[in-house]
């Protein structure tokens, strides 16, 4: 193995808690999201592995009687502190969910509407960033010619790279991937899967997924969750090889979940 | 299956379906005799003098000019005001007062508004503006017409809204898009078919109202563009034909009913096909 560079800590979660309410979803969680690593996130439904997610956008923010507790550590700064700019915030963090999302726009509006919000560019500077983030959602080549046509006329493994690319285009440091191929059919998955692996040279990625072959082949450090508190963290081929804990193995050989 | 079982479930099934024929019969053929009436009666006076002459006096000849850009003026004052309020309250309910208390105290407050009878927001008129000013105008009119416009496109607006997925809004809160920009940009872009139908139908709901302009605009004989002034209407212009001993009058009352009828109708349609298009995407 040729020399790694040494591991940087993107983002830390210390001592996360989360409430629904008066009902605890997140038990002191504690891990790293390691800089331009791919971190899965697998257990069964409602082991609160999009729910972590959610915190780290702070998206729960939308919903009034949701909180969380503890520490979310970017860049060494706690983005749970009431002072965050959150929408800087989510430029800096963003997510694609389960179910692809176009805006009701033009494809290209779709991508440039994004990078419109925080930048002024000219347009064929404007142009250049649009073709950037389609090419990187490996997306350029079936829609160069149907830029102006409506983002919901594409297919829904298009769409969903299409909001890849949208969530790229604003150049975000970490992307967070609610299931992002779960509604997809398997060529769509496969092409969403290469991409997670190219996007990991630039970005630092945390993907949630029901699909544990996919966790194997997508992350670099994989995250078993339980009813609520992480159960086991380490790098993916030690989890899925020699796993630490009884409750993982039972879990990634099928026995219960 | 048992066999008495069986015929008993036929018999049922058979008298509730004839029920229902004959209820919808019913309301059909009503619907149907009054069009057929108005049709028939209306048609027999159109012609293009009603678009080019001014309300006569009794036995002369003339149409109804004065009283169609009066309704014209009127309803589009009450839509021009009346809209974007409605708009604003919506908005507001749906975005930024979701299931607060406030929230649902106006919604309700709104929906009394929305059955209120018309008669009611004429008089509420007269008290508030007429009786002030002591005399009838085209202002009292369209603040009426404007008071009734609220309540629909509220309603509606907020439907519409409530429908925009929430996957959409936490898509766009994930880029980090301010509230404001979502609703402008995506929401109110994904709800437009439903709300331009909102406001059709408040356009169809106040076009055929008497009541209201009863107490405020009140008529004139003659073409007015004075909104400070009494202005003729078709709904009182055909209210008071109808009620006169004049044949030609009367006349003129079922050709403007006719025309009110087929304005209301078309909105109706336009907002379906709105609407239904609306759906489709």
């Amino acid at each position: 193995m040729t020399a790694e560079p040494a591991l940087v800590q993107k983002v830390t979660i210390r001592d996360l808690k989360f409430f629904y309410g008066d009902t605890q979803a997140l038990k002191a969680i504690s891990l790293p999201l390691y800089e331009h690593k791919v971190t899965a996130f697998i257990g069964p439904s409602g082991c609160g592995k999009s729910t972590l997610l959610r915190v780290l956008n702070r998206m729960y923010d939308l919903y009034p009687r949701q909180r969380a507790e503890g520490e979310v550590l970017l860049d060494g700064d706690d983005i749970l502190a009431p002072t965050t700019d959150i929408n800087l915030l989510r430029s800096r963090i963003g997510m694609v969910f389960q179910k692809p999302t176009p805006f009701p726009m033009s494809i290209y509006d779709n991508i440039a509407f994004g990078i419109k919000l925080y930048e002024r560019l000219t347009k064929s500077e404007l142009d250049q960033r649009v073709e950037g983030a389609l090419r990187s959602a490996a997306l350029w080549d079936e829609v160069k010619d149907k830029l102006k046509s409506s983002g919901l006329s594409l297919s829904g493994g298009q769409q969903q790279r299409l909001c890849i690319a949208r969530t790229v285009a604003i150049q975000p440091e970490v992307i967070l991937l609610d299931e992002p191929a779960s509604a997809l059919d398997p060529i769509s998955t496969a092409k969403i899967e290469e991409l997670i692996d190219e996007l990991s040279a630039h970005y630092t990625i945390a993907v949630v997924t029901h699909n544990m072959q996919q966790a194997a082949r997508v992350s670099d450090y994989t995250a078993f969750m339980y009813l609520g508190s992480l159960v086991e963290f380490g790098e993916t081929p030690k989890i899925f090889t020699a796993p630490q804990q009884k409750q993982t193995q039972d879990y990634i050989t099928g026995r219960f979940g | 299956m048992n066999r008495t079982l069986r015929t008993r479930r036929q018999l049922v099934s058979l008298v509730m379906m004839g029920l229902s024929v004959v209820a919808t019969l019913f309301g059909l053929g009503f619907l149907a005799l009054i069009l057929g009436t108005l049709i028939f009666k209306g048609l027999a006076g159109l012609k293009l003098s009603i678009f080019t002459q001014m309300t006569p006096p009794p036995g002369s000849k003339g149409g109804l000019l004065n009283a169609i850009a009066g309704s014209l003026v009127m309803t589009t004052g009450g839509v021009a005001i009346g809209a974007p309020i409605g708009m604003l309250a919506g908005i507001y309910m749906a975005e930024y007062g979701r299931g607060t208390r406030f929230t649902m105290i106006v919604r309700f407050i709104n929906d009394i508004l929305l059955s209120a009878p018309s008669i009611i927001i004429g008089l509420f008129v007269y008290e508030i503006y007429v009786a002030e000013v002591h005399h009838f105008s085209g202002v009292a009119g369209i603040i009426a017409l404007a008071i009734m416009v609220v309540p629909v496109v509220v309603r509606t607006t907020e439907d519409m809204l409530l429908l925009v997925p929430g996957t959409l809004k936490e898509a766009a809160a994930a880029m980090g898009l301010p509230r404001s920009i979502f609703i402008r940009r995506i929401a109110l872009r994904v709800a437009r078919a439903g709300l331009i139908t909102g406001v059709l139908l408040a356009v169809a709901r106040v076009s055929g109202e008497t009541a209201p302009l009863l107490f405020t605009a009140l008529s004139n004989q003659f073409w007015s563009w004075n909104i400070n002034e009494p202005i003729a209407n078709l709904p009182m212009v055909i209210f008071n034909f109808a009620l006169s001993p004049y044949k030609d009058w009367q006349q003129l009352a079922w050709t403007g009913a006719l025309l009110i009828t087929c304005a209301v109708l078309a909105l109706s349609i336009t907002a379906r096909v709105l609407s239904a298009q609306g759906t489709r995407k």
